[in-house]
């Protein structure tokens, strides 16, 4: 691990302030970032604690969504009573995550940060786009078995790791950012994140300076709402696809549907012309394959991967049957 | 005094005569307690915290020569105390029971990732630091990474080519037949504890706390690295926290920590980290394996065909004996093996738990489901009736077998009646569920092993041994045979390992642990008895000792009070002719349930049972635990368990536990064990068998067997993930 600076921002002032120069990095629960400053996959010269300021807490807004503070960790806002009720899905897709232990340390705001787990990123021997800008991707003609199918470039294939912002992307969360001159803004979570390009090392809109202080959630809708993970492994492995599904249903016809992705992409996946081709129509096999045809359009596999693109036809047309059928 | 035996015979039962009544029993680890209190120091946590910490240079070429070092910018980096490139550093890990060095000169690469230099420095960050940092340079050779594709040179010793008769000719003439291809991947031990070394010297005395198997061997593994006389090399390993093979052999960083320490003149501490500890020691091969299997109408095998190709790096002696269980489990008068040794510059090959079987059985087992599913029989019946009387191959009896009772009983305990032959009939929603069964047979081996017993005056027992206790449970198992032949409480003995000033054992591996070790404290005990009798002038024959009371006739003494010094007695157990005279080898049958997931092909196991006859258990606990560890290890080959090399150089991409995927509690079913009553006078005096490894024989295979029998789908291919069952599955 390089040697490194600790500043401990007391206010959030302190901690945009700090954060603002260049080498920094916000730490919060550290449970990626250490992982990375130990592989000199992230090599920061400062780091900003944030730990103590006061971003903890889940509450109402004025007009009846949800703030999430961006300290709450994941075990607690999986576990939070309003979350349980009104954003099922959301606590599904936490618990589907990591393992207990990292979900007592991970944040909300950091969970929206990780990084990919793409196998050359994490090895500095190797070249890798998103780590070393330039250098060359190995994951296209290497082992890319949970790598990305969707959203890709040339320069970079990694996949976004997170099940949390799979959930708040259909939940249509946004982001709030407070900058080092103290002013505040609001990014869709959809809008929050870049797609690589030819720049796959910065993954997000923030700017040097900015500190994630909340994710907003609106009104909850009522309906059925599922969290789906495919994965090799039980527990405590990352998605090869996941599906988060939010819908109502109205005498038997859609009346309106949500849906985002992960594991197929740089980013939490939202394709709204999914949602779009199935509102306001009857569930039907030939329906959810007509959705399926419509997200996976684009798809391109890059051989170890190509099996994504079925799984992920059939995963989401099994989640639309569940979240369409209405009890007897 | 020394009691040697030689086992050139069968061994009557003695331990069956005992009074005390705590061989055998469920008895709680006697070492629990200090490892769930974080009192047992493993090799990493030796010292004061002031030692030097060292941290490896991994070579990031397949092949090659380091060029160059920049040593004079790395001495700058802040506290950096040196750089060990000395040529005694290991190249290769070493094979278990290698008993001299391993292929050493770390400046030549062999494979990526290999250790080439250490980086010496006051903390381990500052280490770890400068050798990520440190600017080599390399002259790069052409590698081989790829052991299928045709680039590579392939060995075919004449000893491992054999045939018995004309499998071609059975297989054109059967009735029905198999002939199919089955992969594994490579896979890593992912023992929990890294391998560690803590090394200090006083003069040329060497010291050195390390996370290792075989001392004894480990002990001359490390002097002729060093070259420096045994003598002079104190190993010590009283606690492992598991090695699986991993640690039989010599690891690089012992020879490091070494080196390093003798060049500062102050203790060094160097721990690997998880991507060194699968990168830098040993793998278990990957294999390609192509099994024929040839039978008549009444499903009676007459041919078995069962070819190879594992890999290895140049130079290594090791290569992964799939067929060993092939020879001896089933009937056929025609035999033919082939076995090919790919040359690649990858991680070197070395044993992981039950080299040979642990994935030779996958794909043997398999074929036999395949052959049972094609001849209409059912596969316990078609196992039924394969039993050979005798050795199929040398015609030798076996030493003890309750196979058939094996399957036979658990298939009646699982509800194997309830299988339905067909695959793909049995539905939960979405989840399609099968029944498999696999055979389990492991080689069973006795090792040369010391251990003294010292009966103190007050009436306790210390038994000392350089054996390790790598998690199975060594240390309550000899505590209950010193406890149960000097008829005393089993918290009367204490039992002392891991150091080589003590008398050498036979180390943990190959299952071989209990039987030999127990052997030898069974022989010192034995001798004590004899002292005993002596001192009342009693045949030993005719005494019972019982919770430290000697009772002969009508004579009833306490232990302490007869007793008014230390008796030592030291037993020497060597295997003899009894290994040839007969073959040995412990046996069961897998049964497994699975679902397979008909959206997606996720497979989880819902419940597993295996059924075991290994001689006499110890300790019903620990062997059981023994065996729930090789079901798990089964559940990972299966369906989770790949080491991945990267195509164009050779090297693992997936070298952490969140990307090698091991088991997760959730993967694991309920898991039942069952031992049949069983002594086998042949194996050893305390008529035992070894158990670690033939938890983990079949056990994949079970549930391989079950995704077929649940779905319709054969993967061949290991590990069974998702993507493999997935095109063969019904439209979603």
């Amino acid at each position: 691990m390089k040697q490194f600076e600790y500043n401990r921002a007391m206010s959030i002032a302190d901690a945009t302030k700090a954060a603002s120069g260049p080498g920094a990095a916000i730490i919060a629960g550290g449970t990626n970032l250490i992982d990375l400053m130990k592989l000199e996959v992230s090599t920061p010269d400062i780091l900003v604690d944030i730990n103590r300021l006061d971003l903890g807490q889940v509450s109402r807004t004025d007009d009846g969504g949800l703030r999430i503070g961006a300290l709450v960790t994941n075990s607690d806002l999986a576990a939070h009573e309003t979350v349980r009720r009104d954003y099922e899905v959301l606590s599904r897709a936490l618990l589907a995550g990591a393992s207990g232990q990292l979900r007592n340390k991970a944040t909300t705001g950091g969970n929206l940060l990780q990084r990919t787990r793409c196998g050359y990123f994490y090895d500095t021997a190797m070249p890798c786009n998103k780590r070393a800008p330039g250098s060359g991707c190995q994951a296209l003609d290497g082992f890319n078995r949970i790598l990305a199918i969707l959203g890709t470039s040339d320069h970079c294939i990694a996949t976004h790791p997170s099940d949390m912002a799979v959930a708040m992307m259909a939940l249509d969360a946004v982001v709030e950012i407070e900058d080092s001159h103290g002013d505040t803004r609001q990014i869709a979570l959809d809008d929050f994140y870049r797609l690589p390009g030819s720049t796959p090392d910065v993954e997000t809109v923030l700017q040097p300076g900015d500190l994630i202080t909340a994710v907003l959630l609106p009104r909850p809708t009522t309906g059925r709402h599922i969290y789906r993970k495919v994965r090799d492994r039980s527990s405590y492995a990352f998605a090869l696809v996941s599906v988060a599904a939010v819908a109502q249903m109205d005498a038997g016809k859609i009346a309106q549907i949500s849906l985002a992705f992960g594991g197929l992409a740089p980013k939490p996946w939202r394709n709204r012309a999914v949602e779009a081709a199935l509102t306001g129509q009857a569930p039907s096999d030939t329906l959810f394959d007509e959705a399926a045809d419509i997200l996976l359009a684009d798809a391109k596999g890059y051989g170890a991967n190509d099996f994504k693109i079925p799984l992920s036809r059939r995963t989401l047309k099994a989640v639309l049957r569940s979240v369409t059928e209405t009890d007897q | 005094m020394t009691v040697h035996h030689k086992m050139d015979d069968q061994q009557p039962d003695v331990l069956a005569g005992m009074a005390q009544g705590v061989i055998g029993k469920g008895e709680v680890r006697v070492d629990g307690p200090l490892k769930v209190t974080g009192q047992a120091a493993y090799a990493a946590e030796i010292g004061d915290g002031t030692e030097a910490v060292g941290v490896f240079v991994r070579a990031t070429i397949a092949k090659g020569r380091v060029a160059t070092i920049d040593e004079a910018a790395l001495r700058a980096m802040p506290g950096v105390l040196t750089l060990v490139t000395d040529e005694r550093l290991l190249r290769n890990p070493a094979q278990g029971t290698a008993n001299k060095a391993p292929i050493q000169g770390a400046r030549d690469v062999a494979y990526f990732g290999q250790p080439i230099a250490l980086v010496v420095a006051e903390t381990f960050e500052q280490a770890r630091h400068a050798a990520q940092n440190i600017a080599i340079s390399y002259v790069v050779e052409q590698a081989v990474t790829d052991p299928l594709d045709g680039s590579a040179q392939i060995d075919t010793p004449d000893a491992k080519q054999t045939e018995q008769g004309d499998v071609d000719a059975a297989m054109a003439a059967a009735h029905v037949s198999i002939d199919a291809n089955y992969t594994t991947p490579s896979q890593t031990s992912a023992a929990m504890e890294p391998h560690a070394s803590v090394a200090s010297w006083e003069g040329d005395k060497l010291t050195l706390h390390g996370s290792y198997q075989m001392l004894k061997y480990n002990r001359n593994e490390l002097a002729d690295a060093l070259g420096i006389d045994p003598s002079n090399v104190r190993l010590l390993a009283p606690y492992v926290g598991g090695g699986f093979g991993s640690k039989l052999g010599l690891s690089s960083e012992a020879v490091g920590a070494a080196i390093a320490a003798k060049a500062l003149g102050r203790p060094v501490r160097v721990v690997m980290t998880r991507p060194q500890v699968f990168e830098a020691t040993m793998r278990r091969s990957s294999t390609q394996q192509r099994l024929r299997l040839a039978a008549d109408a009444e499903g009676h095998l007459t041919a078995i065909g069962h070819d190879a190709t594992v890999s290895n790096l140049p130079g290594e002696t090791f290569s992964e004996p799939v067929a060993l269980a092939t020879h001896f489990l089933y009937a056929g008068k025609n035999r033919a093996y082939a076995h090919r040794i790919a040359r690649v510059h990858r991680t070197c090959a070395g044993s992981m738990r039950a080299p040979g079987e642990a994935v030779g059985m996958l794909a043997l087992e398999n074929a036999m489901d395949e052959l049972a599913h094609k001849a209409g029989i059912d596969p316990v019946a078609l196992r039924l009736r394969n039993i050979p009387e005798t050795h199929p191959e040398t015609g030798k009896e076996f030493s003890s077998r309750r196979f058939a009772e094996c399957l036979s009983q658990g298939a009646e305990h699982f509800g194997w009646s309830k299988r339905s032959a067909t695959p793909g009939q049995v539905k939960d929603g979405e989840w399609l569920i099968g029944m498999g069964v696999a055979s389990a047979a492991r080689g069973n081996i006795l090792s040369e092993a010391k251990a003294r017993v010292i009966l103190h005056a007050d009436a306790t027992a210390t038994v000392e041994t350089d054996m390790t206790d790598i998690g199975t449970g060594t240390y309550t198992i000899l505590a209950q045979i010193a406890a149960e032949m000097l008829g005393l409480p089993l918290h009367s003995v204490t039992v002392r390992l891991g150091d080589t000033d003590l008398p050498p054992a036979a180390g943990s591996g190959g299952s071989w642990g209990a039987g030999s070790v127990g052997s030898a404290v069974f022989l010192a005990c034995q001798s004590l008895r004899k002292d005993i009798a002596g001192m009342l002038n009693a045949d030993p024959a005719d005494i019972t000792l019982k919770d430290g009371i000697i009772t002969t006739g009508n004579i009833q003494r306490s232990l302490s009070d007869t007793l008014s010094n230390d008796l030592t007695a030291i037993g020497h157990i060597e295997p003899g002719e009894a290994s040839n005279t007969v073959e040995h080898a412990g046996f069961g049958a897998h049964f497994a349930e699975v679902a397979v997931n008909s959206v997606t092909g996720e497979t989880r196991v819902r419940r597993m049972l295996g059924v075991f006859s290994a001689g006499r258990i110890l300790n019903e606990q620990t062997a059981r635990s023994q065996c729930y560890g090789g079901m798990i290890f089964g559940i990972g080959a299966a369906l989770t368990e790949e080491l991945v090399h990267d195509h164009r150089d050779g090297h693992i991409v997936n070298h952490t536990l969140a990307e090698y995927h091991v088991p997760v509690n959730l993967d694991v079913p309920q898991l039942d064990v069952i031992f049949l009553e069983e002594r086998d006078a042949w194996a050893n005096p305390i008529q035992s068998k070894g158990v670690g490894e033939l938890g983990i024989s079949g056990a994949g295979a079970a549930i391989t067997n079950a995704i077929f029998n649940a779905t319709g789908v054969r993967v061949r291919d290991y590990p069974a993930t998702l993507d493999k069952i997935l095109p063969e599955l019904p439209e979603g």
